[in-house]
């Protein structure tokens, strides 16, 4: 292994250049990269969260809930259709991923079934006696439930956007589940945007309008809703009775901006012709009565209607502060949430903590790296020297291909880092002491370098793999911070087998060809 | 002045003289750390137990006894507070809030109305019960996982009985590990299992290149008993068993000293797995070679190959 053909000359050469080159935008601000002309290479390396700071929430969409929701539509489609066909029917109820019911004429069965097939596109009707079922496939539960989570996520991309972060990431993970990490974002007001599903109706007031006692049994198509932040002197809250029926629904709101009226902050709403034409019916109805704006369940306002509003425009207003009427508008704006989502997972930084990280990883990476070079000349003299240039160029192609690569590198990136740092004289290592053997042995100089060489090579390979599949498995059972450590660790490994097997070695033939010492100062 | 020169290529000494005392010291050491986990446990962060944690910066030195009284009155369950590196620092573990995200979101709330203004909240983590107990069976899987891969790739490189030993000694470290973290009561979350898991590759790592050795000697040597050549072995791999655990120490040790509060777990299990690992792959890993009946034949080359 001594000997060192010309091309492989070229290509240790070409590779190093390719290192300094790829590694070095990292050393320049992101102002000064922009002036750069093109064709250099200005990648740097991707920053984890919990080095540039900024939040990192992972969510849970309740599908199950939402698909539970769809199949309660159908139902009531199915009442109502067969109802207004005066088709008899008993024991209409919900089953797994469908709804079922029983047609109590014989002869009515297939004008039943043809009634039911008109309701639920692709979903498939079954007859068995008297007994009719409509279900999803297998297929279409999984395209509702894709498409359900995907609509998420694009509100999600509306709201979070709005709130001018720098490139927030949203991103589905499995089949129920959102990663939202935005960098530099406060988490707070990300989990106010999203935890809330934002769906708005419009409804009437029962005449009694208020009560006190939230476990009230109204009369039938009406409920009791809780009123937001709303309470008597006494400090109770108070609950509204509203009409179950929907009057308008938010789904045909257009706009939605946050503004002032008479010195306090509002939220004014546009609806679509659809929407307009309804709003303009029920007000111009019920001019004098109440008319509630339901959020989510609760009610925000319910203000008497002075006047049919034919515009199909209006305020809300109630106990908004400019945040507060800021964050309903952009809600309303984005549209309601098809599905509950809920916070599973949080691990948010903030910049402090960030920065500090980042100092503390540059300081023990210059001083890992001067502690280890500063031993490997007292160790090996010479020859050790030469394992710190080849350490030096080892770091700086890990520092290329991260760049390169766009690899996240996190904190405990940074620690693998510090730790191949250590490593990595390994090989070398292994390599000089077999060199010293073989001169003990009664090797010439040249000799000794390729027996050490051939000899070693195996060796520094089989200890390698083992960390090497350590770091796959992290890669594979860790998430986040560890996988940039696994991801570092790794690329570690192969960066420092290149510069041992071809950078060190290279320097010791050329010096041994230079030289022609005697005798191997090992 | 080289310091390589301080360790002569011919040493002799007689490691598996210390056999049985290794072997038994290892053993009492295996028993106490299991002891120490079923009695003690391991103080689980909130990766694996779920919760709320919360790292503060006060604006001036941390009272905890003041802090723990006022969260006391919150009522929130289980609130653990240390101080974390500088005496401003201090973490606030908070016991997962019974109900789902909302609570724990109040309780959070709770807390900062409690602390008043003028703190830095350097990090917030929340792990829900599920996520906890993926992370959990993930842990386990990988560590497990871990453990046959190693095995499986020395007795594809080497003979049965290198593997077994191999594995032993792994156990070994990952046992006294563990039982370190539950003695000291160290923070015992994700980043220790990936600690353990790097220990795993540097301890087999360590295990292979005297493995690598001994099946040289034992092809060399074919008539020399068993114990000469583990030993020859062992003493020619000692110089660079000990150059490059120095190296890797150096290393660790700069991690723990300066790499930050976050990252002081971590190294600390690296430094300690280093060691153990070391000592492991000399003191049981090789000797255990003996017990396996090991021979030369076990990894003679076949006739042709020999050159």
């Amino acid at each position: 292994m001594v000997s060192f053909s010309r091309w492989k000359v070229i290509l240790v050469f070409c590779v190093c250049v390719f290192g300094l080159a790829y590694s070095a935008p990292n050393l320049f601000s992101q102002k000064t990269l922009t002036t750069l002309p093109d064709w250099l290479p200005h990648k740097q390396m991707n920053l984890g969260l919990d080095l540039r700071g900024g939040a990192h929430l992972l969510i849970e969409a309740k599908i199950e809930e939402a698909i539970r929701e769809g199949l309660e539509g159908v139902l009531q489609s199915v009442r109502i259709s067969l109802r207004k066909a005066r088709i008899g029917y008993q024991s209409l109820s919900l089953i797994q991923n469908g709804v079922t019911v029983t047609i109590n004429n014989e002869k009515k069965i297939s004008e039943a079934r043809d009634k039911i097939k008109e309701i639920g596109k692709g979903m498939i009707v079954e007859v068995e006696g008297q007994r009719v079922w409509i279900k999803y496939t297998e297929e279409l539960l999984r395209d509702r439930r894709r498409a359900i989570l995907e609509q998420a996520v694009t509100i999600l991309n509306i709201r979070v956007n709005a709130l001018g972060l720098t490139e927030p990431s949203i991103q589905r993970q499995g089949t129920d589940r959102i990663l939202v990490q935005a960098p530099g974002g406060d988490p707070e007001k990300l989990k106010n945007i999203i935890g809330k599903t934002a769906k708005m109706t419009f409804h009437l007031v029962d005449p009694e309008f208020t009560t006190l006692n939230p476990k009230l049994r109204p009369r039938p198509g009406v409920m009791v809703l809780k009123g937001l932040d709303e309470f008597d002197t006494a400090g109770r809250p108070i609950f509204y009775l509203i009409k179950k029926r929907v009057e308008v629904s938010g789904e045909n709101l257009v706009d939605s901006r946050p503004t002032v009226e008479q010195g306090r902050p509002v939220v004014s709403f546009r609806f679509d012709p659809v929407g307009a034409r309804r709003f303009a019916n029920t007000t111009k109805r019920n001019v004098g009565k109440p008319f509630a704006i339901v959020l989510d369940k609760e009610v925000i306002s319910a203000p008497v209607i002075r006047e049919a509003i034919l515009g199909g425009s209006g305020i809300i207003s109630g106990n908004f502060t400019t945040e507060s009427a800021s964050e309903l508008a952009l809600l309303l704006r984005s549209g309601a949430l098809p599905v509950p989502l809920t916070i599973i997972e949080e691990r948010s930084v903030g910049p402090s903590l960030g920065a500090d990280s980042i100092q503390a990883g540059k300081i023990a990476c210059i001083f890992g790296l001067i502690a280890v070079a500063v031993f490997m000349v007292f160790a090996y003299g010479g020859f050790g020297i030469m394992a710190d240039i080849a350490l030096a160029l080892n770091l700086v192609l890990l520092a290329a291909a991260l760049s390169l690569l766009q690899a996240t590198l996190t904190l405990p990136g940074i620690a693998g880092i510090v730790l191949t740092i250590g490593m990595a004289v390994d090989a070398n290592v292994l390599v000089f002491e077999r060199i010293r053997e073989e001169q003990l042995r009664g090797r010439t100089p040249i000799s000794a370098v390729d027996a050490g060489y051939s000899r070693a090579l195996t060796t520094i390979i089989d200890a390698n793999l083992t960390t090497f599949i350590a770091a796959v498995l992290l890669y594979m059972f860790g998430s986040g911070p560890v996988r940039g450590f696994a991801v570092t660790l790794a690329i570690g490994l192969c960066t420092s087998m290149f510069s041992t097997i071809m950078v060190t070695r290279l320097m010791v033939i050329t010096w041994l060809r230079q030289k022609r010492p005697q005798r191997l100062p090992l | 002045m080289k310091l390589i020169n301080l360790i002569p290529l011919d040493t002799n000494i007689k490691f598996l003289r210390f056999h049985r005392l290794a072997i038994y010291g290892s053993l009492l050491l295996c028993i106490a750390s299991l002891g120490f986990y079923l009695v003690k446990g391991l103080n689980y962060g909130i990766d694996f137990r779920g919760g709320i944690l919360l790292e503060i910066r006060m604006n001036q030195a941390a009272n905890l006894s003041i802090l723990r009284a006022n969260l006391k009155t919150l009522g929130l369950g289980e609130i653990e507070l240390q101080e974390f590196g500088k005496n401003t620092d201090v973490l606030i573990r908070i016991e997962k809030q019974p109900g789902g995200a909302d609570q724990q979101r109040l309780a959070v709330t709770k807390v900062k109305e409690a602390l008043g203004s003028g703190i830095d909240y350097r990090r917030t983590e929340f792990v829900g019960p599920k996520v906890s107990g993926e992370l959990v069976e993930a842990g386990i899987i990988a560590v497990i996982s871990a453990l046959i891969a190693m095995l499986m790739y020395i007795w594809f490189r080497f003979e049965w009985q290198f593997g077994v030993g191999a594995v032993i000694a792994l156990g070994h470290d990952v046992l006294l590990t563990i039982g370190i973290f539950s003695l000291i009561g160290l923070e015992f979350n994700l980043s220790t299992v990936a600690a353990i898991l790097t220990i795993a590759g540097y301890s087999i790592n360590d295990t292979v290149v005297v493995y690598d050795r001994v099946r040289e000697n034992l092809r060399k040597y074919k008539v020399r008993p068993l114990e000469d050549i583990l030993n020859m072995s062992l003493n020619n791999t000692l110089s660079r068993t000990i150059l490059t655990s120095v190296t890797t120490l150096i290393a660790l040790f700069i991690l723990f000293f300066l790499g930050g509060e976050v990252l002081k777990g971590f190294s600390f299990a690296m430094i300690w797995g280093v060691l153990v690992g070391t000592y492991s792959s000399i003191f049981i890993a090789t000797p255990l070679l003996m017990n396996m009946n090991l021979r030369a034949s076990a990894v003679a080359l076949p006739e042709e190959e020999i050159n």
